[in-house]
């Protein structure tokens, strides 16, 4: 047996002259909730229709609970799907909707109504039952669908942008919601996403595409701090691109001593301190010299776009210090910076903090 | 404004003296010239043997047009909507020629599949066998015409409506009759209502590919629009205008289902 | 095959009911049409379609069925824009009657509008004062075209104006442009295409139609035959080829006006697509 309750092998995929997946392989653990995150376009929905078994890999093998599912139809792989527009049955109500799948199998009708019943009272639509899902709104309406994929007990739960037709007052609640629910559940979940602070938000492991290949697998946590490749870095989190990152104070040699000439790197706004002036900054000596192009208030702190050495940055200022103004000059010392070379992303920490810490 | 006004009513006027002159008058007529003998005359040409004989081909035909297609176009839209092949165009084009053939080259094909020409006459004739100039026959060009009908109105609702629900199903492990019966059909009934009061209307009155395998003979193979050209050209108006009469109130019942239908079907799609 | 597997079933069963059933009632009889004709020779299908009279047929089935498809053009615009942008009481029913022609069997259209048009009927007297003669002429033939025409751009017209954004025509309001000014540069342009393809229909259908005509055409050799009722007379002659070769020119015709609009649209289309 795998140690895996979802495993990909080698999976190719095109669609016509569109590589849809190149090389897919990963594999998912029971009871984990994952978010494959990635740009449109990028292949993560194909990926999930073939686990869900709507759509057929050209090569490679899809495993569920240990067992090759090719050849397997959709309707016998025992996963729950989620539509994007939730495909709820337009003509059927809610409880009819949920009930669908149960009275595919057979059940006996007293079973279905408990069935159907305990779990819209989970997705708190138990006084909706006789609605119709045009009667419903956007977030209503999503959870019936969540509510219909989870009535024959799946092995597998799959949400396919799963927020995406949400207004976003009621997203932020809903991915909460979905968050605690699966993970009481405990089921094994994949939900697809383009939108970084939803995967961010709710996956315990994240799985980023690009182009048809996958990037990064890992928790939230390790592919925000350490990103192994350009496109992650620059997809998660908010970033800056650099072409060419040795022209700034501490970043001139790599951690081998090799020169960063011509080296691109990315820096994220919480890598930057901005400081008005030289009493007010903690490290004078590496920081760079600065103009402010302009500020944004944004409720608990202040952006501040500055102009340093040619290239436009941006960090946040806390409100209690001095304000900046446009054409202000400012002190920026970088932190650090993720560095790419050959696709690889490594991270340099400015020098001039070791050589300070070392004077202190 | 004034001149707006202008505008608006003299294109109001110019439509509906074009309907009133162009569909109106027509109907109209037929009323006049069916009842100009009196009620007993009219009644009379309804009830005579030729023109009941007409009225059981018409509906067999119509029925049996109606039911065929119905099967295909309900096939043949499924076929083109639920799935991506090789050819779905050159098909989907294919169903759509009859449109483009004249009714009177479509009858011509039958003609060159089952008449005296045919490879396929021997063995007809010693079965005997008779399609071309008998019932079979008008069947099978009134089936001919009407082919594409409900298939054209179906598509569009179906593409519109996409895949989702029936993936949803499949997903869920519903069998295929079970996906058409439950998911589609209760979201197509409308359109395929819709297609079937078209291929009923057709069906029921056509003329010219009906008339080129009928071979006109009286009481056997006449359909109601044969059997009132035959009584129009033997100068029998009141009798052709009576049975005409029918076949217009017919129209006038199809065309008010049909406002009906599209009037449901909008007042579904703006609660949605 | 992995990758031919469909998601939905049902694939194979709805093929096979949509193949068998095309393959009987069209494509069988089609292919026995064209076996048919290939044999007869292309001395003789020359000699039929070169045949003067034959010639004629086409000449006045083609006319007839142009001007009957452009006179449903000009009205056909006029009753979507009166349907769509005008309430007045009777517009339901208005809208309701467009499709009567659709309804309408043919040969009833036939023999009321023949009766209407001639010489003593209702309309064909005012004809007949003014010195023209209505029915049993081209005009006749026109005239029962323009009938069973009347449904095709209406209908293709109505759903786009309908569906027309405002914001085109408040733009250019605001700039001041005139109302007829504005139908002419932004509203007439996004009607054009669903107008050719109401157009196209009519013209192909007036082309093929019979039943309507048949009686009203007063069917005079040179002068008011049409193409398919010569089909009909030489299949009373028992002439199987002769119909034949009547009948491929005639599709041929159908197709060539269909194809040549549709490549027109497809062309603008193209126009458009780049410039935006």
């Amino acid at each position: 047996m795998s140690e895996f309750e979802v495993e990909l092998k080698n999976i190719n995929k095109s669609f016509g002259d569109f590589k849809a997946s190149r090389d897919i392989n990963f594999g998912i653990k029971k009871g984990r909730l994952v978010g494959l995150l990635g740009p449109s376009g990028s292949g993560k929905t194909t990926i999930l229709r073939m686990i869900a078994g709507l759509e057929n890999p050209d090569s490679g093998d899809i495993f569920i609970g240990g067992e090759r599912v090719n050849d397997v139809v959709a309707g016998k792989r025992g996963i729950g799907f989620v539509f994007q527009s939730y495909a709820l049955f337009r003509h059927m109500t809610v409880f009819d909707n949920v009930a669908f799948g149960l009275t595919l199998l057979n059940k006996d009708k007293e079973f279905i109504n408990k069935k159907v019943n305990e779990l819209l009272e989970l997705v708190g639509l138990a006084k909706f039952s006789h609605r119709y899902p045009a009667e419903l709104s956007g977030g209503q309406r999503q959870r019936v669908a969540f509510a219909r994929a989870l009535a024959p007990e799946p092995k597998l739960l799959l949400l396919d942008e799963p927020f995406a037709a949400i207004d976003a007052k009621v997203r932020k609640e809903l991915r909460q919601w979905l968050k605690t629910t699966i993970n009481e559940l405990g089921i094994t979940s994949i939900f697809v996403t383009h939108d970084q602070d939803e995967a961010i938000e709710v996956a315990d492991d994240i799985i980023i595409t690009n182009k048809g290949r996958i990037e990064q697998v890992g928790t939230p946590a390790d592919i925000y701090r350490e990103p192994n490749t350009s496109f992650v870095a620059e997809f998660i989190g908010d970033s800056i691109r650099l072409d060419d990152i040795s022209k700034f104070k501490g970043f001139d040699i790599n951690e081998d001593n090799t020169s960063t000439e011509g080296i691109g790197g990315i820096i994220r706004p919480e890598f930057l301190e901005i400081a008005a002036d030289e009493s007010e900054a903690s490290m004078p000596l590496g920081s760079e010299e600065g103009k402010v192009i302009a500020t944004y208030f944004r409720g608990n702190n202040i952006q501040v776009d500055l102009e340093v050495k040619g290239e436009i940055l941006h960090g946040w200022r806390s409100l209690e210090k001095k304000p900046l103004k446009r054409g202000d000059k400012a002190l920026v010392f970088i932190h650090r910076i993720y560095s790419f070379k050959n696709n690889h992303t490594t991270i340099l920490e400015n020098r001039g903090k070791l050589k300070d810490s070392v004077i202190i | 404004m004034k001149k707006d006004k202008l505008v608006r009513i003299s294109l109001i006027f110019l439509a509906v003296s074009f309907i009133f002159i162009m569909l109106v008058l027509p109907l109209l007529l037929v009323a006049k010239e069916a009842l100009a003998k009196g009620f007993a005359v009219y009644a009379n040409s309804l009830t005579e043997g030729i023109a009941v004989k007409a009225m059981i081909l018409t509906l067999e035909a119509t029925v049996a047009a109606v039911l065929f297609n119905t099967i295909f176009g309900v096939a043949s839209a499924w076929l083109l909507t639920k799935y991506d092949f090789k050819g779905k165009t050159f098909l989907a084009s294919i169903i759509d020629l009859p449109f483009a053939i004249s009714p009177v080259v479509a009858g011509l094909f039958f003609i060159m599949l089952f008449g005296r020409m045919s490879p396929l006459y021997p063995f007809l004739q010693a079965e005997h066998i008779k399609i071309v100039f008998a019932i079979p026959g008008i069947i099978l060009a009134t089936i001919f015409v009407t082919l594409p009908f409900i298939t054209r109105e179906l598509v569009p609702v179906m593409e519109a409506q996409g895949r989702d629900e029936e993936e949803a199903a499949a997903s869920m492990g519903a069998d295929g009759f079970t996906i058409f019966r439950k998911i589609t059909l209760p979201n197509i009934k409308w359109a395929l209502l819709y297609g079937v009061t078209l291929c009923t209307a057709r069906a029921m009155g056509e003329f010219g590919a009906v008339s080129v395998v009928s071979g006109h003979i009286r009481g056997k193979t006449n359909t109601l629009p044969l059997h009132i050209e035959i009584l129009y050209n033997e100068y029998n108006f009141t009798a052709a205008f009576a049975v005409a009469s029918v076949l217009v109130i017919f129209a006038i019942i199809i065309l008010i289902v049909r406002n009906y239908i599209e009037w449901r079907s909008k007042k579904k799609i703006s609660a949605v | 095959m992995a990758a031919s597997k469909k998601i939905i079933p049902g694939f194979r069963f709805s093929l096979g009911i949509t193949m068998f059933y095309l393959s009987l009632l069209f494509i069988i009889p089609m292919l026995a049409f064209i076996l048919y004709s290939s044999g007869m020779g292309m001395d003789k299908f020359i000699s039929v379609v070169t045949d003067e009279r034959i010639l004629h047929g086409y000449y006045v089935s083609f006319l007839c069925a142009f001007v009957a498809a452009a006179v449903n053009g000009f009205f056909g615009i006029i009753l979507s824009w009166v349907l769509v942008r005008y309430d007045f009481p009777g517009r339901k029913i208005l809208d309701g009657l467009i499709d009567l022609p659709f309804a309408l069997p043919t040969a009833v259209a036939g023999i009321a509008l023949t009766t209407l048009y001639a010489e003593t009927g209702w309309l064909g007297q005012i004809f007949h004062e003014l010195g023209i003669k209505s029915a049993f002429s081209p005009l006749g033939i026109t005239i029962a075209l323009i009938f069973v025409g009347i449904p095709f751009v209406t209908r293709n017209v109505q759903p786009v104006l309908r569906d027309l954004q405002p914001e085109a025509e408040e733009a250019a309001r605001l700039f001041g442009a005139s109302e007829f000014t504005i139908f002419k540069k932004v509203i007439f342009p996004e009607l054009l295409n669903p107008l050719l393809t109401g157009f196209a229909l009519a013209f192909a259908r007036g082309i093929g139609e019979y039943g309507s005509v048949v009686f009203i055409a007063g069917n005079t050799p040179f002068e008011t035959e049409i193409a398919p009722l010569l089909i009909m007379t030489k299949l009373e002659q028992f002439d199987y080829e002769g119909a034949a070769a009547v009948a491929i020119v005639m599709m041929l015709l159908s197709f060539m006006v269909l194809l040549t609009i549709n490549g027109y649209q497809r062309y603008r289309l193209k126009k458009e697509g780049i410039a935006v």
